[in-house]
């Protein structure tokens, strides 16, 4: 197909669906409600659309996606990012990857960590506590059994807290879950323009 | 929210036990614990299944933690899978050396990749689906639950190897 991106990027592309969203003049009362659509607020991506076709799941899904990457205290939200980024490169989903780096390098103001990670991958020389979390979101996304006790001694050594380990575990398997979606029911398209998406 | 409901399917698997550091992260998580318990039940037992039955469902998810190598979480999913009253063909979908055939073997296809590939999965793959007459709706269901095992299950190794236990 023409204009599928294969290439990580920071630049959020479009994603054209795989299956069909429903439409939103034929939507039940539960899936308008879900798809939080209002009198003020009818813009809806293709891909919340998609995923409206399982409302039951896409109904408890975004509170528990709001919770995981934005809940209070624990890991900071720019290493949330990073479990996010390290999971979407294992699975290779561009669109997820371009929206949560570019989320990383707002919230640190600084680029050159995400610019390593897409050049270099896992080997990426980046700081050691980033290097630890990248490392361990990797292992995890891969495989659930090759995260082993040394990463885990590694998130340890630099310094982060349980609270901070069990935020770092939850964005990145929950990203496990996201790749799955935005990956296999849809393709990663160029834009033209540079809008922001919603890499969920 | 402080306390973690005693039935949650997360806890139970990774053996977190009270008074443990683990335990008291959950705890200062526990919203995000019954929220994972939330999309557990709407993944594996929907009011409204759709084409993909809660047996299909409950066969496909042990099947994924057995490629996953969780015993312990396919054996949850075999006992929702009985609950559910599976007929003899849908039982096979939890062994992964069983790979069927028609619609059933498109589930399964899907769901291997999915579990231990995605980023393998390309367009041929949901055509494969279409052919054998599973629905956009169903496609999607179907992405849902590969997509919330591999939460669940990354979730729990994460916990065991935090707990010191992996």
């Amino acid at each position: 197909m023409s204009g599928v991106l294969h290439e990580f990027t920071t630049q959020v592309p479009e994603w054209r669906p795989r299956v069909k969203p429903i439409e939103l003049a034929n939507a039940t009362p539960e899936q308008l409600e879900a798809l939080q659509v209002t009198p003020s607020n009818t813009q809806v991506s293709d891909y919340v659309l998609v995923l409206a076709n399982d409302v039951e799941t896409l109904k408890v899904r975004s509170p528990l996606f709001n919770a995981i990457m934005y809940g209070r205290g624990g890991l900071s939200r720019a290493e949330r990012e990073l479990g996010a980024v390290g999971a979407s490169i294992v699975n290779r989903c561009i669109y997820c990857a371009a929206v949560h780096a570019s989320r990383h390098n707002q919230l640190t103001k600084d680029e050159t960590v995400i610019a390593k990670i897409f050049a270099d991958g896992e080997n990426a020389e980046i700081e050691e506590r980033q290097a630890a979390i990248l490392n361990f979101a990797v292992r995890l996304s891969r495989a659930p059994s090759e995260a082993d006790p040394e990463d885990m001694r590694r998130l340890r050594n630099a310094g982060l807290s349980d609270e901070e380990i069990l935020d770092l575990i939850l964005s990145a398997s929950l990203f496990g879950w996201a790749n799955r979606l935005m990956h296999t029911l849809g393709d990663p398209v160029a834009r033209d323009d540079a809008n922001g998406g919603s890499g969920r | 929210m402080s306390a973690l409901a005693s039935n949650d399917v997360v806890t139970e698997q990774s053996r977190v036990l009270p008074g443990e550091a683990a335990h008291e992260a959950l705890v200062a998580r526990a919203e995000v614990v019954a929220m994972t318990q939330a999309t557990h039940d709407a993944a594996l037992k929907p009011k409204d299944p759709g084409g993909l039955s809660h047996a299909e469902r409950a066969a496909l998810a042990s099947r994924i933690a057995r490629l996953n190598a969780d015993a312990g979480l396919a054996a949850h999913y075999e006992t929702l899978m009985h609950e559910a009253v599976a007929s003899a063909e849908v039982e096979c979908i939890a062994d992964p050396a069983f790979k069927g055939s028609g619609r059933i073997g498109a589930l399964i296809a899907y769901t291997d990749l999915a579990s231990t590939a995605p980023k393998d999965v390309g367009p041929s793959d949901i055509e494969a689906l279409k052919q054998a007459g599973v629905g956009d709706a169903d496609i999607v269901r179907l992405a849902e639950l590969n997509a919330f095992l591999a939460y669940q299950v990354r979730l729990i190794a994460g916990l065991k190897l935090l707990r010191g236990q992996g």
